[in-house]
């Protein structure tokens, strides 16, 4: 009688858990599809009214009511890929060395741990140390260079950015690297293939799906980056013509403007902006899923 | 997962508590604003003294007045406040009439830093110039014209604007739109505007960062911000001709003019003989009648009596702030205003 009570309560168990499972996994889509209907109908008027010309036109004036986010899109854009590009040697080189030539040790917890935190600064100090260290450097730079010294610009913010992701891309790309089976290493190793040939021939094609993975993470980070760039951006709506002029992306106009929007026009253009950035980083993360199902190994 | 579910509870029980404790407030007597940032350090100070004087709670949050705005007609706040005052056509989007109660004068500065000089005069014309991006050079005729036995340096002029929505920003746009042409023309005065040069900065803070970093920057900023950080100001030329620095007496001045009963105007470009011409009024806004959303009608008192004390006792507070009071006859609107809020019709 007794065990038929606890098999019962067990079963019970079981299955409250494994509701409580389901409903926690429906209730993210929930969220997901929330915000984006939030978004979208909030979103309708100015879409409305400015139709297609919103995403192609560069004009960006709450005054008159002509609203375009064309070079908000390629402020985003740029810097975001600008930042992964000069993130990438660094994130690269840290997650071979830590998952591959310095897997164990005390050095290697160090070198783990400053990276962890790294990835936890609050962004508004990558702000300040970027506008109080990294700009008057910058603008050195360009009086050297004979260009007006704006010192805040793409430039600038790409490179905090750049700071700011690596730590992302690197201990994702590190536990790929640690996890690739220690016999298709030893195997390589038996034929002959130094370390490097290792590395480049056995881990990475093995591992690229994974790194792939951590690089596209980071890029979303860069994508809806918000504070620092505020911070170093130089905020001028207009599409950028160097790499040193001041810009604007998506995220950084949104912190700036939505406070103080109360016309409903100008509230509703501010969150197609939104939505735009919502289906960026939607695009981005599909296609990445995608291609790290193609390049999956099955081991 | 684990972690997700834990932090799914925490926000339940936050969102809970946060509810019940709306729920408290409605029976104690605590009164709700929000809006603009500019007056919010004279607004704490008085909601403050207020606290120990009457022990009535003030819960002011400075979110924008364009929050304000927005919390004030979805009537979860007793009052908004706001820099810049709400057009006909924005008062008209509301169902109810809304008043504006001035509490106090603010002005914007104009802060620069320009290597070897430390008294700078500007007239209306070359400032518009140099935010329309017109004038690159500090040593341009124009600028050596009003500063004779100035030596100007051969360097490039950066202008620096708020990269936010800002009510400083409403105040200086309107300033040049009122004196030039061709800004009303091509640019306009908002909170937020489309602006044909220079670079933004985030906030007092971050224009105040970029002008004392680059060599050839100016920018407007908050005048306590500027006295604060000790930065150096323009005199501008206001319409009288003389030349004026921001100070509580100049505002003050710029505000003996002809204001309307609704107080709704702006004061910049002043014809005031010593007024500085880019100042401008702060208020708290409200609804006319004070009963909506279940309102009861102590609380539609205890607001009126806040705003009333604000705009009497209060000023006391206003000045040490470095912001300026309300002259005599704006105060004497700004009560006949009070007067009008009402209960269903009933006077409170």
């Amino acid at each position: 009688m007794n065990d038929y009570k606890s098999i019962a309560l067990a079963e019970s168990r079981a299955y409250v858990f494994k509701i409580i499972l389901r409903l926690s996994g429906y209730l993210a889509i929930a969220i997901l599809c929330g915000v984006f209907i939030t978004l979208a109908s909030k979103a309708a008027l100015s879409l409305q009214e400015t139709g297609l010309s919103f995403f192609y036109t560069s004009t960006w004036d709450p005054v008159r009511d002509s609203f375009g986010a064309f070079p908000f899109f390629i402020g985003t854009m740029v810097t975001s890929v600008l930042a992964l590009t000069i993130s990438l040697p660094f994130s690269f080189a840290l997650a071979i060395f830590l998952g591959e030539y310095l897997k164990q040790g005390r050095l290697s917890n160090i070198v783990s741990t400053t990276l962890d935190l790294l990835a936890g600064i609050p962004s508004v100090i990558y702000g300040f140390w970027g506008l109080f260290v990294l700009v008057p450097l910058i603008r050195d730079f360009q009086n050297m260079l004979g260009i007006v010294p704006h010192g805040v610009g793409i430039f600038s913010s790409s490179i905090v950015l750049a700071l700011m992701i690596v730590p992302y891309s690197a201990s994702i790309s590190r536990e790929v690297i640690a996890l690739v089976p220690q016999d298709l290493k030893e195997a390589a190793q038996s034929l002959g293939a130094t370390q490097f040939e290792v590395v480049t021939r056995v881990i990475l094609p093995y591992a690229k799906s994974g790194i792939f993975a951590g690089i596209l993470m980071s890029f979303g980070r860069a994508i809806s980056e918000t504070m620092a760039v505020t911070m170093l951006i130089g905020n001028a709506n207009k599409i950028p013509t160097s790499l040193f002029s001041p810009a604007n992306t998506l995220a950084s106009v949104l912190a700036n403007e939505f406070a103080e929007a109360s016309e409903a026009l100008y509230l509703s253009s501010l969150i197609s902006l939104a939505l735009m950035l919502f289906f960026i980083t939607a695009i981005f993360s599909f296609v990445g899923r995608w291609i790290i199902r193609r390049w999956m190994v099955n081991g | 997962m684990k972690k997700l579910k834990a932090s799914l509870l925490l926000s339940c029980v936050a969102v809970t508590l946060l509810l019940s404790g709306c729920g408290d407030s409605n029976k104690r007597m605590e009164i709700q604003g929000a809006g603009a940032t500019f007056p919010y350090p004279v607004y704490s100070k008085m909601f403050s003294e207020y606290h120990k004087a009457t022990d009535i709670k003030v819960n002011y949050q400075a979110i924008g007045s364009g929050g304000g705005i927005r919390q004030l007609k979805n009537m979860t706040v007793d009052f908004g406040a706001s820099d810049a005052f709400m057009n006909d056509k924005a008062l008209d989007s509301v169902d109810r009439e809304i008043l504006h109660v001035p509490i106090c004068l603010g002005a914007v500065a104009l802060s620069y830093n320009v290597p070897g000089v430390n008294n700078l005069k500007l007239n209306a014309d070359v400032l518009s110039d140099i935010f329309l991006g017109n004038i690159s050079k500090w040593n341009d005729p124009k600028i050596k014209a009003l500063n004779s036995g100035v030596s100007l340096p051969d360097i490039r002029i950066v202008s620096v604007h708020r990269s936010e929505g800002s009510g400083t920003t409403f105040i200086f746009t309107d300033y040049l739109s009122k004196v030039s042409k061709t800004w009303l023309n091509k640019v306009g005065r908002g909170k937020a505007v489309n602006w044909p040069d220079g670079l933004g900065g985030k906030g007092n803070a971050g224009v105040a960062g970029i002008i004392k970093q680059s060599p050839g920057a100016i920018g407007y900023i908050g005048h306590i911000y500027a006295i604060q950080n000790k930065m150096s100001l323009v005199s501008l030329q206001n319409k009288a001709g003389n030349y004026v620095s921001p100070s509580i007496a100049a505002v003050s001045e710029a505000a003996n003019t002809t204001i309307p009963a609704d107080t709704r105007a702006s004061i910049t470009d002043s014809s005031a003989a010593y007024g500085y011409p880019i100042s401008g009024f702060t208020w708290i806004l409200v609804y006319k009648d004070q009963d909506f959303k279940g309102r009861s009608i102590e609380q539609a008192k205890a607001t009126k009596a806040l705003i009333t004390w604000m705009i009497t006792d209060g000023q006391s507070y206003v000045k040490p702030m470095h912001y300026a009071p309300l002259t005599e006859s704006v105060a004497q609107k700004a009560h006949t205003i009070l007067e009008s809020m009402n209960y269903s019709g009933q006077p409170i």
